[in-house]
């Protein structure tokens, strides 16, 4: 059993990192960020198997990729927590010379990227190519994604969510993020994405549901249930309900916080929501 | 004049299917991708010898070049097929943003390249796919000129470490080059030596240019043929020394003028040795049904309009 007060330590501090690093740059993405951390912190704490140190291939290791890029505050904190690169390096956020950019990406070699991520809807076919590289390396571990609901009014999705169900890629476990909130307002009012469990389920996927994608030991039971899915024939698909801006209460129920940072006094009540646990960088 | 001789009408298309067949056999790790146009590609045999190391995507081409971006995490070296058109300007922002920008080594190979796709018509024509393909930072773009280079050239890109787009056509035309020939990348080829004029040549216009130099040298003139089968990284060396030899040049190419052959070639005389220049390429315009040669007649991309250029070009010298 994880010791889940030592994650739950964890989720806390991320999402003092993410507050800090847009708020210091004022700009970036806190409202998915702070969605996704506990799907995050158990990824990369609890579900993935990972090797010491970072190399491109991935081989004998699980792999992640990240489809909707912008929630990359929260990647980078994680990654850096996990020990990928210099927690300080946190400080450089989207500024210039930094390997942490706006949107995650390999070309300043940031360690624990393979893909570069922002323009929307591309990441599950890349998660497919690499599942079926470990095919062929003979190599049993597993591909995870995320992918913001928002993100699969992309075309691209259907197009790999046909051919990963067609083509069994059943070492993939994708998982979308179902916060119902876009740049212009809810999911359902900008475009609606209907029921996306049963979207993936006639598509041919394995679909599980994670209730509370904020409640970290729901996050954990649902994806090592979906890795006891995996290698049976279908690709796996975690539709993981959170509350973008989570933890901090006036950035929830709200898709205003998509991309937006807060003021200083804003700050200060958010921290004051989520107090230092690990410590600041 | 040098003298090269048709070993026989083919297609480059089928020179891109005969080196995936060798690299099916010299290099596991080369995979091959296909948006539903396997006849096309002429990657049948490589299917067949090799069916697990092949991915059939559909007609699906944005995610068939963000799967190959994926398989080459793990070391595969994936070559993905389809037209040129579909290989390009349909899925530009994937291979941008997963291939291109992500620094990964996938081979996109485009056939149909070109207005000699023919009777189907402009939206399976390209004329825009250089341009396209060479404003992305760190991407090769090579176009073969005839079977025997376009085998070559395919089975050397899966040794260059980096994406490339390889681009080649469906008409049958002359096979010139040697047979077995190694290809280097971003190496022009002098084909005959002159020294009135120089013909900068590229892809099916390369034998169009030899056949002008012919006509040209019974009136006189002596024409100096380049085969620039690497647009990017461009052979900057090879054009200046024989630029500053003649003084004019002519470039000849199956794309618009602009974003093609041509302006990489008047960026490089334009920075170091200023040189009158006449463009053989569509001018800013999409193509229409017809045969590949009443096309290449029409829009002025053969050796007919390779030698009006020279006469116009040695008037500005």
């Amino acid at each position: 059993m994880p010791n889940t007060q030592e994650l739950q330590d964890l989720v806390t501090q991320v999402r003092r990192d993410i507050l800090r690093m847009v708020h210091k740059v004022n700009s970036g993405h806190p409202g998915g960020s702070l969605g996704c951390t506990e799907y995050f912190v158990a990824l990369y704490n609890e579900i993935m198997e990972l090797k010491d140190g970072f190399d491109m291939d991935g081989i004998g290791e699980d792999v992640f990729f990240l489809s909707n890029g912008h929630i990359s505050p929260v990647y980078y904190s994680v990654l850096a927590r996990r020990g990928y690169f210099p927690i300080d390096e946190l400080n450089t956020f989207r500024l210039i010379d930094s390997r942490l950019q706006g949107h995650p990406t390999t070309h300043e070699g940031l360690p624990g990227v393979r893909i570069a991520s922002g323009s929307l809807g591309q990441g599950m076919s890349v998660a497919i190519g690499a599942a079926q590289a470990k095919k062929l390396n003979g190599d049993d571990h597993l591909v995870f994604s995320l992918h913001g609901d928002g993100e699969l009014q992309e075309g691209q999705n259907w197009e790999a969510i046909m051919y990963a169900a067609g083509n069994k890629v059943d070492n993939l476990i994708a998982t979308v993020d179902r916060n119902g909130q876009q740049i212009d307002g809810g999911t359902e009012d900008v475009l609606p994405l209907g029921d996306v469990a049963e979207k993936f389920r006639v598509f041919g996927w394995d679909v599980l549901e994670i209730e509370n994608g904020n409640d970290l030991e729901q996050v954990i039971d649902g994806l090592n249930e979906a890795k006891s899915r995996t290698g049976k024939g279908k690709p796996v698909c975690v539709v993981m309900t959170t509350e973008m801006g989570n933890g901090v209460d006036f950035m929830m129920y709200t898709h205003a916080w998509h991309g937006k940072a807060p003021s200083d006094e804003q700050l200060e009540t958010a921290l004051a929501q989520n107090p230092e646990t690990l410590g600041d960088y | 004049m040098t003298k090269y001789t048709d070993q026989g009408k083919q297609d480059t298309r089928s020179g891109f299917g005969a080196g995936m067949t060798e690299l099916g056999r010299t290099n596991p790790n080369v995979v091959a991708l296909c948006a539903d146009l396997v006849g096309s590609l002429k990657i049948q045999t490589f299917i067949d010898e090799n069916p697990e190391r092949f991915f059939q995507v559909g007609i699906a081409e944005a995610n068939m070049m963000g799967i190959a971006a994926g398989l080459t995490i793990g070391g595969k070296i994936p070559f993905t097929g389809t037209f040129a058109n579909f290989s390009t300007g349909r899925v530009y922002d994937q291979i941008r943003q997963s291939i291109a920008y992500s620094d990964k080594n996938v081979k996109i190979c485009a056939s149909h390249a070109g207005i000699t796709l023919g009777e189907d018509g402009a939206t399976h024509q390209i004329l825009e796919d250089i341009g396209l393909m060479k404003m992305l930072p760190g991407m090769t773009v090579i176009n073969p000129c005839d079977f025997n280079q376009t085998k070559a050239a395919t089975i050397a890109i899966a040794e260059h470490h980096g994406p490339v787009y390889l681009r080649f056509g469906r008409p049958k035309v002359a096979n010139f080059t040697p047979v077995d020939q190694k290809f280097e990348i971003g190496k022009a080829l002098m084909l005959n030596e002159g020294t009135d004029v120089t013909i900068i040549a590229t892809g099916h216009l390369v034998w169009q240019a030899l056949i002008a130099a012919e006509n040209l040298e019974n009136q006189g003139i002596s024409a100096e043929v380049i085969n620039i089968h690497t647009i990017k990284p461009l052979d900057d060396e090879a054009i200046l020394a024989s630029a500053k030899k003649t003084g004019c040049v002519v470039t000849a190419e199956e794309h618009n003028f602009l974003g093609g052959l041509g302006e990489s070639v008047s960026r490089v005389l334009a920075m170091n040795h200023p040189t009158p220049q006449e463009f053989v390429a569509t001018q800013d315009t999409f193509g229409e049904s017809g045969t590949p040669d009443q096309l290449m007649d029409k829009y002025g991309l053969n050796n007919k309009a390779i030698e009006a250029a020279v006469l116009r070009v040695l008037k500005r010298k």
